[in-house]
């Protein structure tokens, strides 16, 4: 019997981590879902959906977490839903770097119905004046408009850009 | 008239080249009508082309009238050979297409267009169109060339400030 699980796996960023993992679990026969894998700092992290004939996991990736030395952590998936929701918003948020930010909006956001499909956050600027940008897709569960509300809310100085998505049927 | 087969990727005739229509007659005008019936049967379509029924054959149908959050439209558009004569602007918007089920993502079009296009007695019409609508004409248009929104797709990260940078 088939089964989903979700893998997280961490390590010192190099070269051939993906190929490397990728290979170890094609290797045992399992099959790739959704992922999401990206540079954080001088980190490399992988998140993997995967389907397997309830195997080892843990076995199946131990040589290639030595090699590379990666943290695994295994979850099973809570249910076999192949697809994450559509998002019908797309917001950006930026300002002068703080702490709290992301708190502070995903917060108004989300009592204003904002269920986050995808968020991506990133510092840029200048090492002295910093800026916080902040990239959403989410379901806008009580309409657009309660975003918009929500957003008057938010402390002078972030900025946030609130645009629906239609996304076009053809 | 009759719905005809939806081909989905990676179905190959989806990645050919159509022809040119040069033959305006009754075969031509049968085909819309299944075509159009056909885009009317996949679930708020707004466009189709001529190729996702298996046709090589430069024609496509773009409606964008009846959607719920309305948007500006030329109505019912049948496009038989169709041009993009100019291009003006870029915006990113999401797509699905019903050759490529169950998968939507970000597409990068031009924010305006003029087209001109043959109706099925090969007379030919031209305007200018932006946004969404603007948005469905290339995308159909693609698949005329034998290009799928997925040949298309830009990362999440793509294009951080939309408004701000594409606001008129």
């Amino acid at each position: 019997m088939k089964k989903w699980s979700v893998l997280t796996l961490v390590g010192a960023d190099q070269a051939g981590i993906v190929a490397g993992v990728t290979k170890a679990l094609a290797a045992a026969d399992c099959e790739l879902g959704e992922t999401s894998m990206m540079q954080m700092g001088g980190n490399f992290s992988m998140m993997l959906r995967v389907r397997h004939d309830d195997i080892d996991l843990a076995s199946a990736l131990k040589d290639i977490c030595q090699q590379l030395n990666l943290h695994l952590h295994i979850d099973d998936d809570v249910d076999g839903k192949t697809e994450a929701e559509e998002p019908d918003v797309n917001i950006t948020v930026y300002g002068a770097d703080r702490s709290g930010i992301v708190a502070e909006v995903t917060g108004a956001l989300a009592d204003a119905g904002l269920n986050i499909v995808d968020l991506e956050t990133a510092v840029g600027g200048s090492s002295d004046k910093p800026i916080y940008i902040m990239t959403i897709e989410g379901k806008a569960c009580n309409g657009v408009d309660a975003l918009n509300d929500a957003a008057k809310n938010i402390s002078a100085g972030i900025e946030l850009n609130i645009v629906p998505i239609q996304t076009l049927r053809a | 008239m009759a719905v005809l087969d939806i081909i989905c990727y990676p179905d190959e005739r989806l990645k050919q080249e159509s022809e040119t229509v040069e033959e305006f007659d009754q075969a031509l005008k049968d085909f819309v009508a299944d075509l159009e019936e056909t885009r009317l049967a996949g679930p708020g379509a707004v466009g189709i082309a001529a190729p996702q029924v298996g046709m090589a054959k430069r024609i496509a149908i773009v409606d964008v009238s009846k959607m719920k959050k309305p948007v500006e439209n030329h109505g019912y558009l049948l496009m038989i050979n169709p041009e993009i004569t100019k291009w003006e602007g870029m915006g990113k918007g999401r797509e699905g297409c019903l050759s490529v089920p169950d998968f939507t993502g970000n597409v990068i079009r031009a924010e305006k267009i003029h087209i001109r296009f043959q109706n099925t007695d090969g007379e030919w019409t031209e305007f200018d169109t932006h946004g969404f609508e603007a948005r469905a004409i290339q995308h159909e248009m693609d698949h005329l060339d034998g290009m799928l929104f997925l040949d298309r797709l830009v990362s999440r990260r793509t294009d951080l400030f939309q408004r701000k940078v594409y606001k008129k």
